[in-house]
């Protein structure tokens, strides 16, 4: 008897394991935006969580509006959130490119409130019922004890094909190598040629697409939503960027999983309530004792 | 005409007029010097000529087109690199990456490849680190890449800024022949240097700069043999 109960709870716990990389897949993405916005104009744009909500709408209404189907969908997502992000950059970050830190940090914050009022206007505050963008039937392992839905697996799928083409992108291609030129030291990157402002505006897009396709995956994960439905995760991935440590895209993918899994095994195990202040309780620690992060390189000024 | 021509120039940072109308020209083939005092301009000279920083006034000319306005991603382009003080190589890239990105403004694929293994031919150590991150490299190293770094981008005309700085004796000698070089295979040299000996041995002509003013200019032989120029600057 006590074999049986010990087998099921390993078996609660892969589930819990493995919906907790599925939400974590999903920081991951998110946190990739802030990681490499803030690698290339070392600002933190916070109002990335809200470029989701915006993507879960523009899913929303292209699938219950037009009736489009749900690739086009977030097709359609990628490029509302993509624009979105150029248009954020050009209007209101640009202009404040040798201003301070804190002034492009307000800037951002109320960037961030504007998008939120902007759709409780069109959209209303009632919760929409979001229709999954993935068609595909879960699987079940182990005589149906594990049971893993189709979004998690199209999740962790996206998640890594994401990795992937990004990490080819940065390494090989010449767009991709001024990227890291401009993150590392813009002056010299001007000196070789390269449009500073351009590559700003390139990482700006790339952080946003990549939100819109966040933010089908997390509605369809979490199917309400309402004008704050970015604003929580979006926090949340901002703790998995600097968990992992900002700037890294690595740490974004592995400060996204952890977060993800410790948040789900949280409310699994401890408490519900509690999951997120053991998430900022986390990061907290993560910080006091490694304060760059997990990955987070050392900043060290050669003078 | 003169292929650089600097005139009136005024560079101010907030309140602070740092240059206060300076006027220059590079002729084709030459290498210039400009030499001074810490703090005298140098620097945010080539900064306002290379397109780093903002012109308060005046105008800089380039091969006959008014380049005043130009970012510096554009003027190199034109094909004016600069190498800047500190060497600034991308520590974190490798060393063929940071040369690639010299190249960053060429499209000439096949000849890049002849300019690669000019520069590997002018450097060898670079080419022996290819794949070794550049933050890596001793400081004489770090200069060499940012050397080779500007000439991938094939230019005609290059400034140098401080080349000579916290280098050994040796190395000191190893950039000065090596900038020789340069300017020996027809890339025109605007250099800016602390070591005003070095910098004067090399040069064509040269000028002298104090608190944002240019004070004296001519020949290297005759700011050489300048009484006041011996006293302030070769320690004579």
């Amino acid at each position: 008897m006590t074999r049986i109960a010990g087998r099921e709870k390993v078996m609660s716990f892969l589930n819990y394991l493995i919906s907790g990389l599925s939400l974590g897949s999903v920081y991951a993405i998110i946190a990739l935006g802030y990681t490499m916005v803030y690698g290339i104009a070392k600002m933190l744009n916070f109002a990335h969580g809200d470029v989701i909500m915006v993507g879960g709408f523009a899913v929303y209404m292209s699938m219950n509006a037009l009736g489009l189907n749900p690739i086009l969908a977030v097709i359609v997502s990628i490029i509302v959130c993509t624009v979105l992000g150029i248009v954020i950059e050009k209007v209101a970050y640009k202009p404040l490119r040798k201003a301070t830190p804190l002034a492009v940090l307000i800037t951002a914050i109320g960037v961030s409130y504007f998008l939120q009022n902007l759709a409780l206007l069109i959209f209303g505050s009632d919760a929409k019922l979001f229709t999954s963008v993935v068609n595909i039937k879960a699987i079940s392992l182990a005589n149906g004890q594990i049971t893993i839905t189709g979004e998690t697996i199209v999740t962790i799928v996206v998640c890594i094909i994401i990795m992937v083409v990004l990490s080819l992108f940065i390494k090989k291609t010449k767009a991709g190598q001024a990227m890291l030129a401009v993150s590392e030291d813009k002056e010299a990157a001007e000196l070789m040629g390269i449009n500073v402002n351009k590559t700003i505006s390139l990482t700006f897009a790339i952080g946003s697409g990549l939100a819109g396709i966040a933010g089908a995956l997390l509605c369809s994960a979490y199917p309400t939503l309402t004008p704050y439905t970015g604003s929580m995760p979006g926090i949340k991935a901002f703790v998995a960027a600097v968990f992992g440590g900002i700037g890294s895209i690595p740490g974004a993918l592995i400060g996204g999983l952890l977060l993800g899994v410790i948040e789900n095994l949280s409310k699994a195990y401890i408490s519900s309530q509690m999951a997120d202040a053991i998430v900022f309780s986390v990061l907290i620690i993560v910080l006091l004792v490694k304060p760059t992060g997990l990955l987070g390189k050392k900043i060290s000024e050669k003078v | 005409m003169a292929m650089l021509e600097v005139k009136d120039l005024e560079v101010t940072y907030g309140v602070i007029k740092a240059i206060k109308g300076v006027s220059f020209e590079v002729n084709e083939g030459e290498v210039i010097s400009l030499i001074g005092a810490n703090g005298a301009g140098k620097t945010t000279i080539l900064h306002a000529v290379s397109g780093l920083l903002g012109k308060a006034g005046g105008t800089v000319t380039y091969e006959g087109q008014d380049i005043t306005a130009y970012p510096a991603h554009k003027i190199v382009e034109l094909g004016m690199a600069h190498v800047p003080e500190g060497r600034r190589v991308f520590a974190q890239l490798s060393v063929l990456e940071n040369l690639k990105l010299g190249a960053y403004t060429r499209k000439d694929k096949k000849e890049l490849e002849d300019t690669l293994q000019t520069v590997y031919k002018r450097f060898p150590r670079l080419e022996e680190r290819k794949n070794q991150m550049a933050g890596t490299l001793s400081g004489g190293e770090q200069q060499m890449l940012a050397m080779g770094r500007a000439l991938m981008s094939h230019p005609k005309l290059i400034l140098m800024d401080e080349p000579s700085m916290g280098l050994s004796p040796i190395l000191v000698e190893e950039i000065f022949s090596i900038i020789r070089d340069i300017s020996a295979s027809g890339t025109t040299v605007l250099l800016v240097e602390q070591n005003a000996k070095k910098a004067l041995a090399i040069a064509d002509r040269a000028y002298v700069l104090e608190t944002g003013n240019i004070i004296l200019s001519g020949s290297a032989e005759e700011l050489i043999n300048d009484e006041s120029v011996k006293k302030a600057y070769l320690g004579e």
